[in-house]
């Protein structure tokens, strides 16, 4: 439960996967401030996301995927808030409903012999082809991270790939009022 | 545009009108058109430290006496390292400090150049917040900014790196009024916030049989009103109280509702009292393990309301019954209303029993120490101390040791703000330079750092300042020419291995004030004591008294790490249990 000097009483939850969408100041150092805030604390980062979003009130967004109990991560949002550009933090989790999304870029080496498969198999998961001036066969997949996991899973079984993702990033999907 | 002035001018401008009087600081190539401009104006009074640590310090010294914010102005690269220490410091404690530094031209940014560092990067951790100003015409906004986040909220050091170049440029000043900070950058509790926390709190201490209230620092941050309200509630509830380090001073020493200290040093009858309690009531404290002890032992049967303004330190390690977020004196203001208007009361029978069994707790006398001898008990010196200087407006800081925690037991304070100690970080080397501060803020109070003989060496070159401004400073010396509370660790859990804790070839103490222009004492047995003391505060000028003390004394009571609030240690003869002990080594 905590990070005092003495022993945790006793394990209060168990350990899950967090998504934290944070909304900062878009000002120099403020990822470092993010970044720092979780290595000085001890805490995880799976993944870590960031882009300006709104560029006229200069906000961006940074996605956060961390795991812990559910008192670690309340700390972790609470510290976050300490932040002075911090805006907000939201809790996708607790929230309850979320649509999440990643991207990776999958280099593919082709040959006669699994060409056929490769093409299938891309074609099942939709992954699209990207065209470039050396015609290397470089495929694009978008989707929820599981659906991403099981793709790389089964082209590693044909043929050796190289991977570049951009861990997910995630957005709440509770109805919400214009005006907010 | 004719309006313009340099940045070196807005500097000095903002801090105008900011109401600074005094900067701590110390020059540099990176900061010279800073220091041109302090030169040509005379509402701003800088003091020369001799270590920029020492300006730190003595800028927390400043604010934690007087309730204002504490200004350091240094230069790049090691004026900047130099001041993380302090920086650190002031964040634990709370303290609000704004901190400017010097920068290489932002040309030679990132190019290795002579005295150029990180700053905002070294420092990002050990601030609330910090900026390095790249335009000149926003340097005024960032001062402000930079006061207001300092004060608001929790406080805290504010950190302002100006590379040379824009101290040169000019550009336009901005007012303090025409300055609007989002409101996400700061903390800004609704008028109306937490209104049935506040009621719950309230009837759940008008029902407790055995209540404790355990008040922290952020009590003192709140305001000397705040101090006010918080006594004045716990009259009206009738119940117990005890303080932390940082605490001390909230509610007065002769307050009869008062158990005094409490924690790993504190008082037997306080820490009893906590581990017992059905209701406790944190005002402004955190949970800090000096205070808790075994966490899995710590007041097993109460009911815990927890009032802070910073929401991380909510269940951080103790998880509590009642969190309210806001500032002592608004939450404490709005009990004492709710108490009033539902014309709560405690039942008496069971307050009666419960005041019975602390007053039983308190018969243990666990201050009690042997005093036989011609030599100086440290216990005794400070008791002396107090007795001779308890009708004089007093401040007492201290460094990190034994003498550290005897001054916390056996000085007394009736106010806030008057007792200054490293409570958080627990920095050797803060008492003095934090007097010197103090004594900056308040020229005609008695101001008395009562020091180790290992912690005075940390900052010793700053009698050359106490000096220079004809600060009549006290340093109490406990000399016990040992690193007290490291030996004392090493005789509990160390076979008694003094492994590297004699303080050995330790200056002549009173040689050394004379070499610095000052006042030598030194008492060597009980006989000499009380007239070193009373010489001591009748010199104008700055004193180093030596107080040679029994070397190898004990620090009690104690919760050894690892241990609960019942299992206090009263004396050596009494052992920690094996098992706990070899848990607690670990810790620290
Ligand atoms: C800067 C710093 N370094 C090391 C320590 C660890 N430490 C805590 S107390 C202490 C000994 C202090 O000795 P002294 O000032 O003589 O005080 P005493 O305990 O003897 O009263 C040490 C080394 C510290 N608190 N701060
Ligand atoms: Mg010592």
């Amino acid at each position: 439960m905590n990070k005092s000097v003495y022993a945790t009483p006793d394990q209060v939850s168990e350990t899950k996967r967090h998504i934290l969408t944070v909304l900062v100041d878009n000002e120099p150092g403020v990822l470092a401030r993010v970044i720092g805030m979780f290595s000085g604390r001890g805490y995880n980062i799976d993944s870590l996301n960031v882009a300006e979003v709104s560029n006229d009130e200069n906000i961006s967004r940074i996605t956060i995927v961390t795991h812990g109990t559910s008192e670690v991560v309340s700390q972790i949002e609470k510290q976050l808030l300490r932040i002075v550009p911090v805006h907000s933090v939201t809790n996708l989790d607790q929230e309850g409903s979320s649509v999440e999304a990643e991207v990776a870029l999958v280099y593919i080496y082709i040959s006669d012999t699994n060409k056929k498969k490769v093409y299938q198999l891309c074609d099942l998961y939709r992954a699209r082809k990207i065209e470039n001036e050396h015609n290397t066969t470089i495929f694009e997949i978008a989707g929820a991270s599981e659906r991403v996991n099981r793709f790389i899973k089964e082209i590693n079984e044909i043929t050796k790939v190289e991977i570049v993702r951009s861990g997910p990033v995630a957005i709440s999907s509770i109805q919400k009022n214009e005006e907010e | 545009m004719n309006n313009e002035i340099t940045g070196a001018e807005i500097v000095l401008k903002s801090l105008a009108e900011q109401g600074v009087e005094v900067v701590f600081g110390y020059p540099g190539g990176a900061v010279l058109p800073i220091y041109d401009t302090l030169f040509k104006q005379n509402s701003i009074k800088h003091v020369l430290v001799r270590q920029e640590g020492g300006a730190i310090h003595a800028a927390e010294g400043y604010a934690r006496s007087t309730g204002k914010t504490g200004v350091v102005l240094v230069t790049s690269g090691p004026g900047a390292t130099n001041v993380v220490t302090g920086l650190t410091d002031a964040m634990m404690d709370s303290v609000p400090i704004v901190c400017i530094t010097g920068q290489v031209p932002q040309h030679l940014i990132g190019s290795d150049a002579f005295q150029e560092c990180d700053t905002t990067g070294i420092t990002r951790p050990c601030t609330k917040h910090n900026y390095l100003v790249k335009d000149v015409n926003k340097l005024s906004s960032v001062f402000h900014e930079a006061f207001t986040i300092a004060q608001n909220g929790r406080p805290g050091p504010v950190l302002i790196d100006i590379p040379k170049d824009v101290q040169f440029a000019s550009g336009t000043y901005e007012e303090k009024n025409k300055i609007i900070i989002p409101s996400h950058r700061l903390f800004e509790p609704s008028p109306d916030f937490e209104k049935n926390k506040i009621e719950e709190a309230v009837e759940l201490i008008s029902k407790a049989k055995k209540p404790i209230f355990y008040i922290g620092g952020g009590c003192i941050n709140s305001g000397p009103t705040a101090s006010k309200l918080v006594r004045e509630f716990i009259n009206m509830v009738g119940s117990p109280v005890t303080m932390t380090l940082m605490g001390l001073g909230v509610i007065g020493s002769s307050d009869k509702n008062s158990l005094g200290m409490l924690g790993m040093h504190g008082m037997y009858e306080a820490n009893m009292a906590m581990h017992e309690c059905d209701v406790m009531i944190n005002i402004g404290a955190r949970f800090d393990d000096r205070v808790t002890g075994r966490l899995d032992a710590f007041s097993p049967n109460s009911k815990k309301i927890h009032i802070d303004i910073d929401e991380s330190n909510i269940n951080k390690t103790i998880n509590v019954d009642v969190p309210i977020i806001g500032d002592v004196k608004q939450v404490v203001e709005k009990m004492i209303s709710i108490w009033k208007d539902k014309k709560y009361k405690i039942d008496n029978d069971s307050l009666k029993l419960w005041w019975d069994k602390i007053n039983k707790w308190k018969e243990v006398d666990c201050l009690n120490y042997n005093n036989e001898g011609k030599q100086i008990k440290p216990q005794y010196a400070v008791q002396r101390l107090y007795e001779l200087t308890k009708n004089t407006k007093t401040f007492v800081t201290t460094e990190v040791g034994q003498h550290q925690m005897w001054a916390a037991q056996f000085y007394k304070f009736e106010e806030p703000n008057r007792w200054l100690t490293s409570g958080g970080l627990g920095t050797m080397g803060y008492g003095f330079p934090a007097a010197i501060g103090a004594q900056i803020g308040h020229p005609d109070a008695l101001v008395v750092d009562i020091a180790g003989d290992a912690s005075i060496l940390m900052n010793i070159q700053e009698m050359s300042t106490a000096v220079q401004y004809r600060l009549p400073v006290k340093i109490f010396i406990l000399n016990n020419e040992y690193m007290g509370m490291v030996r004392q660790w090493q005789e509990l859990l160390h076979g008694g291995r003094y492994s590297e804790s004699y303080t050995d070839s330790l200056p002549d103490f009173v040689k050394l004030a004379e070499s610095y222009k000052a006042v030598g004492l030194r008492a060597k047995t009980t006989d000499e004591l009380d007239d070193v003391i009373t010489e001591m505060i009748e010199t104008k000028n700055t004193v180093i008294a030596d107080i040679w003390v029994t070397k190898e004394e004990n620090c009690f009571p104690m919760i050894q790490s690892g241990s609960a609030h019942n299992e206090m240690m009263l004396s050596k003869d009494q052992k920690q249990d094996k098992k706990s002990a070899e848990k607690g080594k670990i810790l620290v």
